[in-house]
């Protein structure tokens, strides 16, 4: 069933890489508004005369945004999968996401952040100390970081995590609204000024996470046979963590916390591609596009004329498949 | 679970008679506790009114200045907390005895999230209130119940898929109820964070009434099943052999704890962690054996009346209970995970 040569995967990264360029085409097209072609082109142009063309204008940016962030959130949850051997990790879920986006609300309730480039930092270094916790915490006692564990110890945190989130923001009703839209996670509203910062940041963290397929593999083999073949195993992982730690907080400084792309993604792709992470990684940062850009769409048809948070859309799409990944698994494998 | 008939040995009576002397200090100290947290929530305020003052008004005496805060303000607060407390603490400590296992509790397992949205929804989209809320909620925690059941079973249900399923569950419904109350007409921050975190911010004495018919109704019969409890715990074979059906009798108790749970979360909000952290401090203060549900549910009453008033009195800022109780069992939670799997169980 798995396609073993290169040829084959090739293809089916090939195939990905078109579905990524049509969820585009629709996530331009399709919206609250009905556009014709002309307005499309029009836009595409760069003029903004009628509603439709300045519908369109502000779609652009928008599905560039939830492609971008799509790819980071699938690249890092499959970076987290092989870091941690587990098949339950994801950002939302082990609370990485939560802890970038107390960060950046303290940022700017305490320290009157204010530009996309700050939130960007302040975010990662939120999401790096959360991630140390949760897996340190998981860590703790015998057996290890077991999927449950992770699972319950990124709950937990996450839950503490959000009490401090609200007992920032209350007392201060002048940035309540603003934080609480962008606590729901959603790429509504985009415009290239927010995404230009986080470029780099992004870029520099599909680089290592791209780059760490083939010590992801030695590390599914398990710690004693990675270490035989001269793996320096903590090394392998904290590298991929970092990769996989900047995509995330940049993700969350832009477009809030969002959830389950990083768990469904890497699930599908390793049934689409085999078990190497060299291969994973491309599938799971084209599927993410994929996923979070028609995700983004549905959010627009579905409340029409209204929208759904891109976040809510893929808490639905992605919790059934959580709970499949549960279901499937023996209780032995968890 | 041999009938003990040979006459008690002297060590067994000295031990009987330690753990029934050390549940007697729990109901005095849990008694007194709850005492303290009602007079501490009616004396304290914006301005603090003296125990004679309090005792006046509660008689009926007509005193200027104190007669609304105490009986408008503060009385609400203190019986929703008290009503809702026992709830959770009953609710939590049930899910808790009967799944075995102290992190299948409502609040975890997504029963608490469920009636929330379903609350929100009646709320925000229904346009309704009251005790239809409660209804609503009740039934949509049966649902959520059944679905984590149903979910979870396969060749039988294990507490780590159980909780695995819930939590996955529990993060579609607090999904729900983040985007329905940003998309309410008269959207506040306070009413959010009722729906989101739980409080008893604004609480008036007519919430009361739907909280003491879920006490009263699914209190008393999950009381009443508390031997069925005690007997499930033992194992579904023992159960059986005890002349019960497992089956019925375990859906009895689910029912009441939801029924609990969700009563009280119509009202309150999901307050977290109350439900979770109750029977957990109840088994620790009244030892491993001897029946749980009221001790838990008492020590539930304390935590809902000392967060709250930690929350309004002690912080730099006033914050809901739920804050309060979230940020207490957290660390708990990890403590928790933590411990079980250094005793190898697979939990």
């Amino acid at each position: 069933m798995r396609p073993s040569g290169s040829g084959a995967r090739g293809r089916m990264l090939a195939a990905m890489l078109a579905c990524v360029g049509l969820a585009a085409v629709l996530s331009v097209c399709l919206g609250a508004r009905d556009v014709t072609l002309a307005d499309i082109s029009a836009a595409l142009a760069g003029r903004v005369d009628t509603i439709a063309q300045a519908a369109v204008a502000t779609r652009l940016p928008r599905t560039l945004l939830a492609g971008l962030a799509g790819a980071a959130l699938g690249l890092a949850g499959a970076a987290m999968q092989g870091i941690t051997r587990n098949p339950l990790a994801d950002p939302g879920l082990l609370g990485v996401n939560a802890g970038a986006a107390l960060a950046v609300v303290i940022g700017i309730a305490w320290a009157g952040i204010e530009s996309p480039a700050a939130y960007l930092w302040v975010a990662v270094a939120g999401a790096g100390v959360t991630a140390v916790a949760v897996y340190a915490v998981a860590s703790l006692g015998a057996g290890g970081a077991t999927p449950l564990k992770l699972a319950l110890a990124g709950a937990a945190v996450t839950a503490t995590l959000a009490s401090f989130t609200t007992a920032v923001i209350l007392p201060r009703g002048d940035i309540g609204g603003l934080v609480q839209s962008w606590l729901l996670g959603g790429v509504g509203g985009a415009t290239y000024a927010q995404i230009l910062p986080v470029l780099p940041a992004l870029g520099l963290g599909a680089l290592v996470v791209l780059a760490s397929g083939a010590r992801l593999n030695l590390l599914a083999m398990g710690e004693d046979i990675a270490a035989g073949l001269g793996e320096r195993v903590a090394l392998a992982r904290a590298v991929s963590a970092a990769g996989a730690i900047l995509l995330c907080g940049a993700v969350t400084a832009v477009c809030g916390p969002i959830g389950f792309v990083g768990l469904v993604v890497p699930h599908a792709c390793r049934g689409l591609l085999g078990t190497d992470y060299r291969w994973v990684l491309p599938g799971s940062a084209l599927a993410g596009a994929t996923l979070l850009m028609g995700a983004d769409v549905l959010g627009r048809l579905l409340a029409r004329p209204d929208e759904l948070d891109v976040a809510v859309v893929t808490a639905f799409l992605g919790a059934p498949v959580f709970i499949w990944i549960v279901r499937r698994r023996r209780v032995a494998a968890l | 679970m041999s009938a003990t008939a040979t006459p008690a040995a002297p060590p067994l009576r000295g031990l009987r008679r330690a753990q029934a002397a050390r549940r007697r200090r729990f109901f005095a100290l849990a008694g007194a506790l709850l005492l303290a947290g009602v007079a501490l929530t009616l004396m304290a305020g914006q301005s603090f009114t003296p125990p004679l003052t309090v005792l006046r008004v509660l008689a009926g005496a007509d005193v200027p200045g104190a007669g609304f805060t105490v009986l408008e303000l503060r009385l609400p607060r203190a019986v929703v907390s008290v009503l809702a407390g026992l709830c959770f603490g009953l609710g939590g400590a049930a899910f808790q005895l009967l799944l075995r296992n102290p992190l299948a509790s409502p609040d975890i397992i997504g029963i608490s999230a469920g009636a929330s949205a379903a609350a929100v929804f009646s709320i925000v989209v229904l346009g309704l209130s009251g005790a239809t809320v409660s209804g609503i909620a009740v039934l949509a925690a049966l649902g959520i119940a059944v679905a984590i059941w149903g979910l979870s079973w396969r060749d039988g249900v294990t507490g780590a898929r159980l909780i695995l399923v819930g939590i996955g569950l529990a993060a579609m419904a607090q999904s729900f109820t983040a985007f329905t109350l940003s998309r309410a007409p008269s959207w506040s921050l306070q009413e959010a964070m009722r729906w989101m975190t739980g409080s008893v911010n604004g609480a008036q004495l007519d919430q009361a009434l739907p909280l003491l018919a879920a006490l009263l109704v699914f209190g008393s019969a999950l009381l009443a099943r508390s031997g069925d409890l005690e007997a499930l715990r033992m194992g579904d074979d023992m159960a059986a052999g005890l002349g019960l059906r497992p089956g019925r009798a375990r859906a009895g108790v689910v029912i009441a704890a939801v029924g609990l749970v969700a009563g009280a979360t119509a009202m309150v909000g999901p307050v977290a962690f109350v439900a979770f952290l109750s029977g957990p401090i109840a088994a620790r203060l009244t030892g491993r054996d001897g029946p749980l549900l009221v001790p838990a549910a008492l020590i539930g009453a304390c935590l809902m009346l000392f967060g709250d008033f930690a929350g309004q009195h002690l912080l730099p800022a006033r914050y809901p209970v739920g804050i309060v109780t979230g940020v207490l069992g957290a660390p708990y939670l990890v403590w928790l995970i933590v411990r079980t799997n250094r005793a190898g169980g697979g939990l």
